[in-house]
This record gives C-alpha cells, sequence and structure tokens, in this order.
C-alpha cells in the first residue's frame, strides 16, 4: 500500500465513508474501497504492471484510463479481455493478468522446442 | 424499442437526453464508463478568480435532470456495432441489442499518443488517464512525475495535478519524429502557445501572441530568449527548448532522458540529463472519437481546427442520413460548454427533424446559444474553430462532400 490515496482536497468533495472491500489479483489478496475500478485499486496497492504483453511477455499498464486503448485489459471471474480501468472492483472479485501466449511458430522459439 | 437512443453520455449526450425526454420522447443512453458525465466528470478550472468550472457536479446536475425527465441509463456497457434498418435503429452492445427510431451519436473524443522510446512501461499514461486517476478515482498517478506536450489540456491538467500536490518536473517536448512533427519544434510550439495568451497567466505571452502571431522574426527573437530553466505557469516549470528521448525503467517507470534543443529544434549533443520521476504524462492533443460512425453512410471530412476527421452534419446535429445526429466533441474538440449546448441543439432538432415536433423558435435559440458559448470559451483547442465551423456550416462552404 502507498499514500496514493487522496483524502482531501482544496476544491473537490472526496467522499469519507467508503467501505472496504477485497479482491485478488493474480491469486494474492488485496484491499480496495468500494468505488474502486481495478486499475485503481491495483495503484493504490503498488501495482502499476496490469498485464503482460501477449507476444513479449513486456510488462503493461493503464494507458489511457478510460476505456479507450484496451492496454489494461485483464480476466475478471474467467472473463477475458476485460478493461481494468473501467471495470470496477467488488468484493471477492477474481483478477487475473492478461498473460504471454505461446508463439510455436516463431523461429526463435522453435530451437529451443 | 424507444424514440432516441444515445451513444454517450458526457455533456452533449446527457443535455440532448433532457431536451427530447422533457418533449416526450422516450430516450435510453448507452455508455460504457462508470458514472455518467463523460470527460466532464475529470475537469476543474478556474475560470476566473475563485470561479471553478467543476466538473463533476456539472455532470451531476445533468444526470439528475436527465432522471427527472425519465430518461433510462445504461452504463458500464459498450457500444460496438450500429446498423440502420428499415425505419429503425439497431444498436449493439455487450448488453444486447436496443432498437430506437432515431439514434444520436455522442462519443466525445480520444486522445492522440506521442510515441516515443520506452512508453509502454507501467507508469506512461495519457495526460487524460491521470487527470480521471486523480479528479474521478482520487488516487494519484505517482509522486513525481513529468509531462511530455505542451497544448491547452496539459496546461490545464497539469494544474489539476498540483492541487492534489502531485510533483511535476516540468512539461518537455517529445522527440522530433515523423509521428510528432510540430509538437516537437520549438518555433511552432511557442507559436502555439501564444495563441492560447487566454489561458496563459503570462502577460508577455498574451502581448506576444498579439504581435508576433505573423512576425517570424519577433518569434525567433522570443525563443532565443527563453530562459533556460523554463518559465512557471502554475508552478511547473515549461520547457520549449528540451524534449524527452526515452523514457526508462526496467518493469515500470524509474527515470527520462532529456536533451537541450536548438531554436531548429536539432539536438545539442552532451546535453542529455536523466531525470527521476516515477510516472510520465503523454498530451498528444484530443480527436474526434468517430469509429461508430465507420459503420453507418456518413461522410467524414477532415478540418484541422476542429481536431481531425468529423462526421459531416448541419449546424442544427442532424446529419445526411435519415434520423441520426451527432453532438460534441465527434463534431470537432471544443470545451464542455458547447459539447453541452450541441447537446441541447441535437436533442432538439432530433424532436422536430424525426418525430415531427413543431419547429418553434427553440431550435434557433439553442443554435444561437451554441455560438455564444463558442465565443466566449475559457478553454480553446484550437485558434481557428470558428473558421473551421463556418467551412462546415456554410450553405455553399467550400467544403468538398465528396
Ligand atoms: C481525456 C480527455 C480529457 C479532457 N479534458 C478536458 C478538460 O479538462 N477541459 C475541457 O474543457 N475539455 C476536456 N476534454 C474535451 C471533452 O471532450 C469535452 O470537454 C466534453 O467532455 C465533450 O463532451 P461529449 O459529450 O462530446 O463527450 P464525452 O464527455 O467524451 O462523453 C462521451 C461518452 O461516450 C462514451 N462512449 C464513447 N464511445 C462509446 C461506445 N462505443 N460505447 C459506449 N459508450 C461510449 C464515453 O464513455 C463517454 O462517457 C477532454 C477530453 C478528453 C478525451
Ligand atoms: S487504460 Fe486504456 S482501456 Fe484501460
Amino acid at each position: 500500500m502507498n499514500n496514493f490515496r487522496i483524502t482531501d482536497h482544496p476544491i473537490l468533495k472526496i467522499p469519507s465513508s467508503r467501505s472496504v472491500i477485497s479482491f485478488t489479483f493474480n491469486g494474492v489478496n488485496y484491499n480496495a474501497l468500494d468505488g474502486d475500478t481495478i486499475a485503481s485499486a491495483l495503484l493504490v496497492n503498488g501495482i502499476r504492471a496490469i498485464r503482460e504483453h501477449e507476444e513479449s511477455g513486456q510488462p503493461r499498464g493503464l494507458y489511457c484510463n478510460i476505456g479507450h486503448c484496451f492496454e489494461c485489459r485483464v480476466t475478471v471471474n474467467e472473463r477475458e479481455g476485460q478493461r481494468s480501468c473501467i471495470t470496477k472492483v467488488s468484493n471477492g472479485m477474481d483478477v487475473q493478468s492478461s498473460k504471454k501466449l505461446p508463439t510455436p511458430f516463431k523461429k526463435e522459439e522453435a530451437q529451443y522446442g | 424499442m424507444v424514440d432516441l437512443l444515445i451513444i454517450g453520455a458526457g455533456p452533449a449526450g446527457l443535455a440532448a437526453s433532457i431536451e427530447a425526454a422533457s418533449r416526450n420522447l422516450s430516450v435510453t443512453i448507452i455508455d460504457e464508463f462508470t458514472t455518467p458525465g463523460g470527460r466532464l466528470l475529470g475537469q476543474l478550472h478556474e475560470e476566473e478568480k475563485d470561479v471553478w468550472w467543476n466538473g463533476v457536479e456539472e455532470a451531476h446536475t445533468l444526470h439528475e435532470k436527465a432522471q427527472e425527465n425519465g430518461v433510462e441509463l445504461l452504463l458500464e456497457t459498450s457500444v460496438y456495432k450500429i446498423q440502420q434498418e428499415d425505419v429503425y435503429w439497431s444498436t449493439h452492445t455487450s448488453a444486447g441489442i436496443y432498437h430506437s427510431k432515431a439514434l444520436l451519436i455522442a462519443t466525445g473524443a480520444t486522445e492522440q499518443s506521442l510515441p516515443l522510446p520506452g512508453w509502454t512501461l507501467p507508469g506512461v499514461m495519457s495526460i487524460g488517464a491521470a487527470q480521471v486517476m486523480t479528479n474521478v478515482r482520487h488516487v494519484k498517478p505517482g509522486e513525481k512525475g513529468i509531462i511530455i506536450g505542451l497544448n491547452a489540456l496539459s496546461f490545464a491538467i497539469s494544474r489539476e495535478l498540483r492541487l492534489c500536490n502531485i510533483d511535476l518536473e516540468g512539461f518537455f517536448l517529445p522527440p522530433d519524429h515523423f509521428l510528432t512533427t510540430d509538437q516537437a519544434k520549438p518555433l511552432s510550439v511557442l507559436n502555439n502557445l501564444m495563441t492560447l495568451s487566454h489561458l496563459a497567466p503570462m502577460n508577455w505571452m498574451r502581448l506576444g501572441g498579439k504581435i508576433a502571431n505573423n512576425n517570424r522574426w519577433i518569434q525567433k527573437q522570443t525563443l532565443s530568449f527563453y530562459p533556460k530553466r523554463g518559465i512557471n505557469i502554475w508552478q511547473t516549470p515549461v520547457h520549449v527548448r528540451k524534449a524527452v528521448t526515452s523514457i526508462n525503467g526496467s518493469t515500470q517507470v524509474e527515470s527520462v532522458t532529456v536533451v537541450d534543443l536548438r531554436a531548429d529544434g536539432t539536438m545539442i549533443e552532451g546535453s542529455e540529463e536523466n531525470l527521476e520521476v516515477d510516472f510520465v504524462c503523454i498530451s498528444g492533443g484530443l480527436a474526434p472519437l468517430t469509429e461508430l460512425i465507420g459503420l453507418t453512410d456518413l461522410k467524414l471530412i477532415a478540418i484541422e481546427s476542429l481536431g481531425g476527421y468529423v462526421p459531416v452534419h448541419f449546424e442544427d446535429m442532424r446529419t445526411e442520413v435519415t434520423d441520426l445526429y451527432v453532438a460534441g466533441n465527434i463534431t470537432g474538440i471544443e470545451s464542455a460548454k458547447v459539447a453541452r449546448a450541441q447537446g441541447v441543439v441535437a436533442g432538439i432538432s432530433a424532436c422536430i427533424h424525426s418525430f415531427n415536433l413543431r419547429n418553434d423558435d427553440a431550435l434557433e435559440i439553442a443554435m444561437e446559444k451554441v455560438r455564444k458559448e463558442r465565443a466566449e470559451a475559457k478553454l480553446q483547442f484550437h485558434p481557428e474553430i470558428e473558421k473551421g465551423r463556418t467551412l462546415l456550416y456554410s450553405e455553399k462552404g467550400e467544403v468538398q462532400y465528396g
């Protein structure tokens, strides 16, 4: 947990009574506040890498935060390809990173296989 | 089957729904976001001293009015296909197919990116992403950031980040390559800044904008006297002669490499410097989000001052396709007040043109309101927006609808 959560603001009203909920990300338990998206809940828990690039395996995080770029895709309760920036966390939700996919027809990998 | 289906619950879609529903149309709005309000939700600008444009509150007001008028709102629902059948529209969504006689597309705008080495690292995000993170989700995007891209949107949002006590290293140019073009050229960036003088809290720029606009000599002088440490806008240094050449880190952002530029935009060798940051915001400007238009017979036309390709439409938000309307930023990039006023026009227009409501003077009054909001806009995304609109709406405009 970092201190990224904004608790007061000079202009905006920040709701104070949000209930604590818990969810799992790649099998690990985390807390969130009611109303968080998966992406914002991961960020306050210090997690920026949301998925692996399907071919290179490199980490990817959120980019647009409004559902346009699909960089933040995760599997939510076994439904693949959900955008974590526009999906609210709910209690007991199971979230899995989209993972690197096998590339059996790629030359470099064929050498090892 | 409803009378009017609206795609997008931003200021345009919500305002349209209120007008149509209060004239007794049955109206459904579909939006994939978690909250009604669209990009209005993140907005927070001080329009005059101590007078704030608070997007969350504006969105709330619109949403309440829509509810009072019986508008049905479906959130967290994405539209991926639209199709005109004989006498109605089919809208295909992640929650099934909806039918309506008339359709209003108010999908707003999308951010353009400025690719550069390292930009896929977690911690790199669009400037709008940071805005939504702080102002809608109430979470900081990081401890210390840097902004790449100098434009109206990045200035406005930098201040919003500052209000959350987020440390910002400054504004820098993107590296010069075929995708960044003018946004990476010190002289054109400076010129653009001067046309934004209404935003800039610096008098010299306001003055400069007037004098220097067409005078290359003055422009060059201004650039060569531009202080090396930058000029602060709302406590954040603006660098017009420094560019970020790469974003670095193993699994997430750890630093950026910046380099000094000559007035012509070429890099000064040996001036590289590493700055430690944990997040990077990229601000490449906005463009109308027109994907769904591609599924209709409606033509798109490129008008630079409107932000790129926009659907061909009339000033009353009708299009050449029967029962199809557009409103808001999909018709050109402007502030939320303009989008809202356009929504009012679209709502009334749909009642008149698709449901034979008597054409009293409400439509003309609403169109006049759009012109007024446009003329008085505090945040303008392009200095020639009015020209772009005239081009599109003039009877025999130079626009070739071909
Ligand atoms: C990231 C970003 C930041 C901005 N910041 C500012 C700012 O600070 N100040 C300012 O004046 N202007 C800002 N703007 C400009 C902004 O577009 C206008 O101010 C205004 O919000 C436009 O209103 P609109 O109703 O046309 O669209 P929007 O407010 O963008 O609303 C469109 C809605 O349509 C929904 N939508 C889009 N496609 C689909 C689909 N296929 N299925 C379902 N729903 C869909 C979206 O979720 C969204 O809620 C910003 C724009 C963007 C993109
Ligand atoms: S971050 Fe772009 S879709 Fe989620």
